[in-house]
Order: structure tokens, then sequence, then C-alpha cells
């Protein structure tokens, strides 16, 4: 078992997401994460799909996919060659006496503020999924009150996709 | 602009299906399909047949499809019409069958609201489906029909199922705007699938098998669809290999062909299996190694490289470690092998393999299940399509009967669909109006569908029927006595109908026969041109032997009491 992360593009048509997720359900396999959007051209979907799997579970994921009728491409992401990014918002307990420290923390994470309440505060974080998970990992003495993370969506280094 | 000059939704449906060559349809109407049954009223070129429940109907379009080689229609209602189909569906799945459903829909309008007989059918049948359609604008009609029926035969043959909501049927398209939707090019229809293999592959292969000492060549159901059983005999004739066959693959070389061995698997024929036991090369054609053949993965074939010629990408590797695969139609793959000069002869091992045969006459036990298959096997046409249920006598035909020809077997393999046998026979009649058609079916699968056998009058199809009648789900029966410690849980059928009478409240002969001998008198009824319902009386405690316990191997074979 290894963390992967999978590539899937494909028509930009109602009812495709579901048709990816039945692939992972009918065989009894975790999603970790997944994350679809309009691509470009705009009648594609771009979809990248994260978990644990083994060898045998990936390249079985990978060929049924193929086969869907609205399935363009799929391929296995190359850790080493791509970049992968997730977006968290985490709202934060922030009392007068926090406030500096966690500005300080986010500051250091590259992280913005994007909502100041009285006693609360949401920051926006971008990064690799170990970079959230440390920032998470730290914060969380000045008491989470929420995290809505986006799941990660990953792309090839170089001109090739 | 006439009124004529319009086309109705429903109108398109039928007009599409008849410009790609559709004759025949089986169905059942309902609220929202009124308006293709409507269009049906006075439309030309395609006959219908009517059903008593759709999965009969689902499953008479599997069998027009498995026995003819062309694309199965199907109509079907929304809500419980539609679901009604999926049992049908999945069994086509199974068996890759190419299988078009078209279900009426609520109106768009009425989408996602719970509507009167609404059932979301495209996310019901999405796993069991190649693709599905919604069709939410007219416009898309002609074009998605045009794509659907082509693509229930592209590359692995399955089904495919366009949902049409009824406003859409309803509505209109001049002509002119038809024809132009419909000449629009659509990708899948015509082209050959490409092959995905290289001639690298294909020397690769050829110095497998040339450097092998045992080989051994599995036909699987994939050599029926390519259409390849000629390339496979000429194979097999020119480097004199034993061949064996999965239950889908019965019927690709003749049951008497040189070397070949007969059906693989749980219930295999033992010497079947021991040729594979003992390969050193495994070439298999268009099968995907279903664990009802393989038993234990880890010993299936233990000494033995393996090549697998497959369609489907997804099939290589998914259940048994493949050496060298061959991504792409059979007959060009066969074809390919052939015109790479292919020069080998393994006469000495296809003996060895045939001396393991034994002779099967002195089959004790189950005298009546069997010698009913062998009879029939003795008397009916070359050409005659065999039509099986699913259980032990499904198991007794697949071993005993002398399969001839390609698609002249017919039987729910993967999916083991109990209630098939009787409308899958139906359809394959319709498909086959000069063939003859027999429908062997226990007594238990027969009343899972038994409405249908009212179609045999209505539309005078002479169909015959043998029930294995042995008064209980014997398959069932059979691992609760192996597996169970004889404790018969719900399988005895001593209450049963009488399935004569039955017959005859249907407007059919129907006969009952205790044994070999009464059987052998109405010969004459088994091959005139009117249907007849023949209740084979058998014994209940017959067992199919060999059988391969669930997950086993070879070596685990029980091979009788």
């Amino acid at each position: 078992m290894k963390y992967r992360e999978i590539l899937i593009i494909m028509n930009n048509k109602p009812g495709v997401l579901s048709k990816i997720s039945g692939l992972f359900q009918k065989r009894g396999i975790n999603i970790e994460t997944i994350t679809a959007g309009e691509s470009y051209p705009a009648d594609l979907v771009r979809m990248t799909v994260c978990g644990n799997w083994d060898e045998y579970t990936v390249h079985q994921i990978m060929a049924q996919a193929e086969k869907l009728f609205d399935v363009r491409f799929v391929k296995e992401f190359d850790d080493k060659k791509s970049v992968d990014r997730e977006l968290a918002l985490i709202k934060l307990k922030a009392d007068d006496s926090r406030r500096a420290e966690i500005m300080q923390v986010t500051t250091i994470y590259r992280g913005n503020i994007v909502d100041v309440g009285r006693e609360s505060l949401i920051i926006e974080i971008t990064g690799g999924k170990d970079k959230i998970a440390g920032f998470l990992d730290y914060v969380e003495t000045f008491g989470i009150l929420e995290v809505a993370r986006t799941g990660v969506t990953s792309m090839t280094r170089g001109s090739e996709m | 602009m006439s009124y004529k000059s319009f086309l109705k939704g429903s109108r398109i449906v039928l007009e599409v299906l008849k410009r790609m060559g559709v004759k025949d349809i089986f169905g059942y109407p309902g609220g929202a399909v009124i308006p293709i049954y409507d269009a049906f009223y006075d439309f030309e070129g395609i006959k219908h047949y009517l059903a008593r429940h759709e999965q009969g109907a689902t499953h008479a379009a599997d069998g027009y499809a498995r026995t003819t080689g062309k694309t199965g229609v199907c109509i079907a209602t929304s809500g419980p019409g539609a679901t009604n189909t999926v049992t049908g569906i999945m069994t086509a799945y199974m068996d890759s069958v190419p299988l078009l459903v078209i279900t009426g829909q609520v109106p768009t309008s009425f989408l996602g609201r719970d509507s009167f007989q609404e059932s979301d059918i495209l996310g019901i049948t999405s796993p069991i489906t190649k693709h599905n359609y919604l069709v939410k604008d007219i416009e898309e009609l002609p074009g998605i029909l045009k794509e659907a029926y082509a693509l229930t035969k592209k590359g692995r043959p399955g089904p495919v199922l366009v949902d049409i909501p009824k406003d859409i049927q309803m509505q209109e398209i001049s002509m002119e705007r038809f024809e132009e939707l419909f000449s629009i090019h659509c990708e899948y229809v015509g082209n050959k699938y490409p092959k995905k293999y290289t001639s690298k592959e294909i020397n690769s292969a050829v110095n497998l098998i040339k450097n092998a000492n045992h080989p051994v060549f599995i036909i699987g159901g994939g050599v029926m669809n390519a259409g390849a059983a000629e390339e496979t005999q000429k194979l097999l004739s020119k480097i004199n290999a034993p061949s064996v066959a999965t239950l889908m693959g019965l019927g690709g070389v003749p049951h008497n062909f040189p070397g070949h061995m007969g059906m693989i698997g749980m219930h295999g024929k033992v010497w079947a299996n021991r040729c594979v036991n003992e390969a050193d090369l495994v070439i298999s054609l268009g099968m995907r190694f279903d664990d009802r053949i393989v038993g234990d993965p880890e010993k299936f074939a233990p000494h033995a490289k393996k090549i697998h010629v497959d369609i489907d990408a997804a099939e290589i590797n998914k259940n048994v470690k493949i050496d060298l695969p061959l991504i792409g139609d059979a007959k060009d793959v066969l074809e390919d092998l052939l015109n790479a000069g292919i020069e080998a002869d393994f006469s000495e091992w296809m003996e060895k393999c045939e001396s393991y045969i034994l002779d099967e006459d002195s089959l004790g036990d189950c005298l009546n299940q069997v010698s009913t298959i062998k009879y029939l096997g003795d008397i009916l046409p070359d050409t005659s399509i065999v039509v099986t249920d699913v259980g032990q006598h499904q198991m007794f035909t697949a071993q005993h009967f002398k399969f001839k020809q390609p698609l002249s077997f017919c039987t729910s393999g993967g999916a083991g669909t109990m209630g098939y046998g009787l409308p899958a026979a139906i359809g394959a009649q319709v498909g086959n109006p000069d063939k003859r058609v027999i429908s062997i079916i226990g007594d238990g699968g027969f009343q899972m569908n038994q409405q249908e056998l009212i179609m045999l009058r209505q539309y005078n199809l002479p169909v015959k029927i043998f029930i294995l009648n042995n008064g209980t789900l014997g398959m069932v029966r059979q691992w609760q006595e192996l597996f169970n410690q004889k404790r018969y849980s719900e399988v005895i059928l001593d209450v049963n109908p009488d399935f004569v009478k039955l017959a005859e409240a249907n407007g059919l002969r129907g006969v009952r026969v205790n044994s070999v001998e009464e059987l052998k008198q109405i010969e004459g009824m088994i091959n005139d041109d009117q249907p007849l319902l023949v209740d084979v009386v058998v014994p209940r405690d017959c067992n199919v032997y060999p059988i391969i316990p669930a997950g086993k191997s070879f070596s685990e074979t029980i091979i009788g009491e």
C-alpha cells in the first residue's frame, strides 16, 4: 500500500463524477480525496483521485476507468514529477491574547487571514497535504472550530500532461 | 409545410433503430412509453414481441443477441418497468452480450420529484451497463440512439441503456432537421476496433508457442463475439494443439474436433482440467479467468506461462497473472498469428491429452438427466440452438451436449440468472426462425419466468422445452449435501405445478416422460414445427460431478460419491 494520485480527464457531462466514484464503491476501495472541476477546454472535467492503494488496485481502477465511455485520459502521477496542492480553510478560536501568535504562524506557512471575527479567524492555506497537516497540528492548541479541505489536485511538471 | 414532414421523438426512436438494421424488438408498454407504442401502431419494418414481464423481454433480447450475433433490443416503461430490466441487463453485462435497452422516463419537468413511476434508472444501471444516456433534448435523440446502438457491439460488447422522458418522445422536429442530425458522423459506427498490440508481441507469442512443449488453448466467449471460430480451428489444426473451452466458449470448436477436451472449470471434465494443470503454456482466447474456471488463482495452470488474448485491457492481470497480453479482437490476433507463419506440431502432447479421456457411458446415477441431454444431442439437427437455465441441468448440458457450431449455446454464465432459460429461448427462436431451438430448464428456474410460455402460443414459436424435473433446487441441494452436512434447507420442491397442464393452459402441447424410452417415443414431436413442453421426471438426488469446490484447485477435484 502506498499513497497514490490518479488523474482522470473526462467529458463534462452530468453524472461522470458518480460513475468514477462508483468504480471505487463497487470494489470496496476507499478514496482519501477526490477533486473535480471544469478544465480547459471547458467541455472537459479534470479529476484528481487520491488514496492508499496497492499496485493491483490502482491498475484495476485505472483500467476500469479507461473503459468508461466519457473518460478521455487516465494516468497515475509520479510523485517526483508532479506538483500537488490542496487548499484548506481553517476557523480558529482567537481571542486577543493569541491573535498575534496565530498571525505569525500563518505568515510562516504563507497563509492568509480571510476573515476576522471577534472570537475567531479564518485562515486560508495552500500547499501539499503534509504542509496542511503540519499547520493543523501546530494550531490545534488554539482551538480549531472548523476545517474545510478541498482535497488534492495535481499536475505533472514540464510540458507533458 | 405539411404535418407529415415532422417527426415525433417516438417515431425517431423507431426510425433510427430501423436504419441501424433492427428488425425485432421485445418489450412491454406502459405510461411513459405510450408515445413509442403509438409509433409502433403503424410503423413498418420492425416487429414488436410482447413479453409478459420486462425481465422476460430483456432476456429474450439477450437470447436473440447471443444466437444471432446482432444487438438485441428491448423497450420498457419508466419506474418498475425499467427496474424489471435490471436482472436482464446485469445478465448481459456479465457475459458481454450486445443489448440495447430503451426505457421511458417521466417528463423532464417531473424528473427528481419522486413522480409517479419515476426511477433513477441511470443511477441504478450505471455499474451494469457499458454506458447509459438520459435524453434531455430531442435534438440529441438521433445521435444518441445511433451511438448507443453502435456502442453495444463496439470493442467488448455489452448492454447500453437509453432513458427517454415522455415529453421528448412527444416533441417534434422537421424531417430535414432529423436527416441533418442523423447524418452527423459517429465515431463508433462501422470502424474496426484498433489493435492494441504490435508485431513484436505477435512474434513473442509465436516464440512462446514454438518453444512450448505442452500448450493448451482455452476458448472463451470472446471467440464467439469476434466471430473467430474458423480462425481458432485453423490455428489449432495447423499446430495440432489441444484445446478446452469455458462455459461461454462451448461451440467455438465442435465437440469432436481433434484435441478438443471439452469444458474446464468447477464442473469441467477431469481430463480438460488435467491438461490445463499439466500445460506449460496457456493461450486464452477471449475469456476472463472467472473464479468458476480458475478456482484457486495461485494454483491454476501452475506450470504454465500465460498468453491472454482479450479485447478489454482491464481483463489483463485482473484475476490471474499474465505473461503476455495481446489486447485486440480475437479474430485479428488469430489472423496475425497465422500470418506470422507459426510452425509447430504438438501431436504427441495432443494424443497424450486425448488418452486422458474416459468413457462416460458408464455413468451410473444421473442416467436420466445425462441420458436425456445425450439423446437430444443425437437426434437434433447440427444447427440446433440449445438454451439453458441455471443450475445442475445447465452443467449437465455443458458437459454432455455435443456442441457443433458457434452461437449454438445460450446460457447465463457470469450472472447465473435463474429464469433466463425460457425467455432467452424465445428470443433465440425469433432471431433464428429456421433453426431448432430447445430449452433445457430445471423445475425451479422454469417457475421464475413461466409467464413467458404464452409468447410461444402468441407468436407460434416452435421452441421445445425440456424441464428436467427433479423436484428440487438441485445445485443448492448438492452444495448443502456436500458442504452443509445434508441440511436441506428450502430446496425441496415437492409442491410443483403440473407442468403439462400449465402448457395446456397456455395452449401448448405438454407431455410427461419418465424415462428416456418414453422420450424416444415423442421424437416426432421434438422435431416437428410446433412448440412443445416436455416434463422429464428425473431423480432428485443426482449430483453434478466432477466438482472442484469453490476456491480450490485441480488436485482437490471430487470425482463422484
